[in-house]
This record gives C-alpha cells, structure tokens and sequence, in this order.
C-alpha cells in the first residue's frame, strides 16, 4: 500500500505547489491595494500590515469626480450587454445550423468558421475608419457594436443544439401547433441552457478583456472600460505618483465583477465548458 | 422543407448574419480596399487626397524591418510558449483525471482563476512583480533584470501563460471526462498502468481538443497586444514596434491609415494561413 501512497501525495504536491505561482500574484495584488501611498515596498510585501484599503478605495472612488466608478459602469454595460445580446443571436444561429436544412447551411456555417479564425485585433483599425466614416468612432456604439459578434458561439451553438435537443422534441411541438420560433423559446432554450451559459461567459470575458478596439476607438475617457481607464492612469504613473495606489487598488477592484461572474456560474462552465471540443 | 420553416430559418440566421456581415466581413474588405489608397499632397503644405496607389502600401509592408522582426519575435515567442502552456495544461488535466489528486474541485478553480484577470490588469500585476525597485521578491529581481532586452520577451510569455493555462486545461479536462470509462477498465486488464493509460488512451482521445487550444493560441500569440502595450511603461527595451500589432496601432497613431490597413491585412492573412495549415496538417496525421 505504501508504494501506492507515494505517488498520490506527489500529484497533489505538485498542484499545490503551482497554486502557488496562480494565487501568489493575485494575493499580492490585494495586499499592494492596502499599501498607503502605493508605498507596495513599505512593511511586509505578502502581508497585510499597515493596511489602509479603505482609505485607497474612498481615495479610487473620489478621484476625478468619481471616473472609476463610471469605468466599471461602462465596463459593465459594454460586457453584459453585448455578450447577453450576442449570445442569444449566436444560439439561434448554431440552432438554425443544427436543427435546419437548408440551401447554403454548410457554405454559412463555413464562412462564419473561418470567421473563427479571423483576429479580432485585425478588425479593430478597419472598424475605426468605418466608425469614422459614419461619425460615430468616439461613441459608446464604437465599442459595443462590434462587440455583439461571436462567430465561436455560433459553432459551440450548433454543437450544443444537435446534441441537446431532439428533433422528436420539435416534431411533438410541431403537431401541437407550435411555430417553431415559439418552440425555440419555450422548449429549445431550455434544453440549451447550459449551452448558451457557456456561450455567455466566454463572450463576457472576451469582450470585458478586449483592449485593442477601445483602445483604437474611444479618445473620450468617459467612455472607456475599466481596463483602458487603468492603463492610462499606468502610463502616468512616472509623472503622477500618486496614481500608483490607485492602479493597484482599481485593478483589484476592477477583478471582482469577473470572480463574481466565474463563482456564481461555475455550476454550468464546468459542464458546458469541453463540449465545444469533443467533435 | 416547407415555406414555414424558411421564414424560422430567416428569424434565426438574419439578426447574426447581419452584424457579422456588418461587423467582420466589410472591415475585411473595407481594410483591402484601404490599404489599395495612398494619399497624395498637392505641393508639401497642399490639401490632401486619397489616391488609388496599387500595392504602394504593401510594397512598404515588405520592406518595413521592424515589421518582420516583431513577426518574427512574436513567431519565436509562440515557438516556445505555446508547447510550455499546453504541456502543463495537458499535464495538469492528466492529474486531474488520474484521481491521485485530492481537492480537484479547488485546484482547478484556483488555476482557472487568472483567466478572469484581464490582460491589461495581469501585465499592471506582473509588471510591478518584476520591477527591481517594486517586487516583494527581491531575491529574484536582483540576480535577473527580467525587464531587460533579452528577458522582457520570456517575462511576457510568463504573463500569457499564468492567464491561460488554466483555461486550457479545463478544455483538455473536460475532453477527459467525456471519455467513457469503459476504455480505462479494459486498459487495466490489460495491465497499463497510469503513465501507459495517459499515454496511449487519455492524449489520443483528446487530441482534437489539444487541436482546437493549440490553434486559439496561435491566434492568440500573433495578436499580442495588451501585454507589450502595458509593458511599454515597464521596460524600455519594448518599443513601439514590438509586436505586429503595436505596429498596426503605431502607423494608425501617426497616422498613416493605408498602411496601418496593409499591416493589419497582412498580419490577419499570416494569422489564418499559420491557423488553416496546422489545422489542415492535423487533420491529414489524424486520418492515417
């Protein structure tokens, strides 16, 4: 028995020791967000002692009539509704994909593959002189617009459709006198929930982690996310020491609606998560 | 088909095929045709005007240096990232699924949870865990300038790992469980032990997975972006061509927007070539 107990000590070993190197830094993070002034060297660098996060947190909210707040807000606003939008659009596309035949399907489905494996990076500057064009680069529309798109949604949608619902399920409806729109709604969604919970998160944190088309887009800093707002404040930083305390403490911050999102929905990417690539 | 399921079809495509359309595919060819202009001055200090310029831009493209260096920085960057990535998130996976590990549950959300870390914030972190003047870990920054020219590179990489491996051993794990456990039953008749089952069952059956990581980081790797960009008031060995993608926004900044499009089309078309032909390659290995 004892040869057998080695190895299962080992392996838990060595994953504790790498939840060291996940964790470490992210701890750090929020003892450095206590630190008074952004003096991160000041007393012990992995314990909170000396900790003021209160006082930086009201000194965050209070800076510049309350900019970080708003960041979130637009942060907040850009991701969830986009990736709420953009998830439903995307599932009934996958649907249709899955449960439908019809001219073009594999040609649609190709192209919006392919679509995949187009950088999202390489649309930015295009959709900035596109934006310009039309006068609305600068404008809350510039960043969630394009955002609405997820072309990985709709492969992981068709996958999710043709495994969850059965096309007995939709015939049962169909005699029953149901559209197939109301199907959708009150049957194939249900069925799909998992799916389209999946599907939501990874274009929550696609688009809550998209940097380079704010980046490109937004010259008014009343319009910028959370991660653009902390990167300009980081690029000051040298000229305004007092922006270190508030990077750090605002980078914290800026992570719980994400941790807060992940915890709550863990139940569905945990299941949902594998199934895009199993076929 | 009857006509009723026509009119579904449209209610359920139009709304996706429209904003793709509106959203991906005319900035293609809004940046094809961008990129075809340059513009001419009448005189040095004359209006300008957007002329048809033929493939000036890309012939500028080709003979820009930095452009080349940072694709090439960015394909050696991928060179050695990419495999270390996947092979701890293949690594892990494996140990999750070996039931020698106890508390799966909590490690593998404490190693998914740098993926809920945007990467502007993860380079700020990471950037100040280098810094020689910022770090707790002192031990280390003193014995190497990881924000030097030749360390900045891999200190980045570091950056891109920590966020994704988790993400991609979740992918790989999930594939795992999938498998039905049949196949282990009939492997341990058969007298294989953990390291043979992982070797000869769990990776085969799992491929397709490793496949579809392998090609979002290739993807991932030629469009860095945040990392560099953040790390620019870091370090100044990275300059504002460091990777393809600084070079896009560094000629839009100027702004010279024909060749910043040439630059983004051709980044976008090495992107999905370098894609298209490790998918294609694989699949060709899969069906001998």
């Amino acid at each position: 028995m004892a040869a057998f107990k080695l190895p299962k000590y080992a392996a838990t070993l060595v994953m504790a020791v790498f939840t060291l190197y996940f964790l470490t830094p992210l701890w750090w993070l929020f003892v450095a967000s206590g630190k008074k002034d952004g003096q991160v060297t000041d007393g012990h660098a992995l314990l909170p002692d000396k900790f003021a996060i209160g006082e930086n947190l009201s000194d965050l909210f209070r800076y510049h009539d309350g900019i970080f707040l708003r960041w979130m807000a637009n942060s907040i606003a850009y991701t969830v509704g986009a990736a709420a939008i953009g998830t439903l659009l995307a599932g009934m596309c996958g649907y249709a994909l899955a449960k439908y035949v019809f001219r073009g399907r594999e040609l649609l489905f190709n192209i919006v593959l392919g679509g995949v494996l187009v950088p999202a990076t390489a649309l930015a500057l295009p959709l900035f002189l596109m934006f310009s064009k039309v006068s609305l680069a600068n404008t809350f529309w510039a960043v969630f617009l394009p955002s609405l798109v997820n072309p990985f949604g709709v492969y992981l949608g068709r996958i999710y459709a043709a495994a969850s619902v059965p096309d007995e399920l939709m015939e049962a409806a169909r005699i029953d006198g149901s559209s197939e729109v109301r199907t959708f709604f009150t049957l194939s969604v249900r069925l799909m929930a998992p799916a389209f919970v999946t599907i939501f998160l990874f274009h929550f944190v696609a688009v809550w982690n998209n940097f380079m088309l704010p980046l490109i887009m937004l010259g008014n800093e009343r319009l910028f996310p959370v991660t653009l707002g902390l990167y300009s404040w980081n690029t000051q930083v040298n000229q305004h020491p007092e922006l270190r305390a508030l990077v750090l403490v605002g980078a914290f911050v800026s992570l719980a609606p994400m941790v807060i999102a992940f915890l709550s929905l863990q139940r569905f990417w945990r299941s949902g998560l594998g199934a895009g690539s199993i076929k | 088909m009857t006509k009723r399921h026509v009119s579904a079809v449209l209610f359920f495509v139009t709304p996706f095929g429209v904003l793709f359309a509106l959203f991906y595919l005319v900035p293609i060819i809004y940046a094809v045709v961008q990129s075809l202009y340059t513009v001419k001055r009448k005189g040095t200090f004359g209006p300008a005007t957007d002329v048809f310029g033929g493939l000036v831009q890309y012939r500028q493209v080709f003979s820009d240096g930095p452009f080349w260096q940072s694709i090439e920085r960015v394909l050696l960057f991928g060179a050695v990232q990419v495999p270390v990535m996947l092979g701890l998130a293949l690594a892990f996976a494996l140990l999750l699924d070996s039931g020698l590990v106890k508390g799966r549950r909590f490690f593998r959300l404490a190693f998914f949870l740098p993926y809920a870390v945007p990467g502007v914030v993860a380079a700020i972190m990471w950037g100040y865990l280098y810094s020689p003047n910022l770090s707790p870990f002192t031990a280390v920054t003193a014995s190497a300038d990881l924000l030097s020219p030749s360390l900045v590179l891999w200190a980045m990489a570091n950056v891109v790992t920590w966020i994704y491996v988790g993400y991609n051993m979740l992918i790989i794990y999930s594939a795992l469980l999938a498998v039905p456990t049949e196949i282990y039953e009939a492997a341990k008749i058969d007298g294989a032990g953990p390291f043979r089952t992982a070797w000869s069952i769990k990776i085969p059956m799992v491929l397709p997975a490793i496949v579809l990581t392998t090609v979002f980081s290739i993807i991932g790797t030629l469009q860095l972006l945040a990392e560099p960009q953040v790390f620019k008031s870091f370090s100044s060995a990275v300059s504002s061509t460091y990777t393809p993608n600084l070079t896009v926004l560094n000629a839009s900044s100027i702004p010279n927007f024909h060749l910043a499009a040439a630059f983004s089309v051709v980044l976008a078309l090495a992107t999905f070539i370098l894609s298209f032909t490790f998918l294609k390659f694989t699949q060709r290995k899969g069906v001998q």
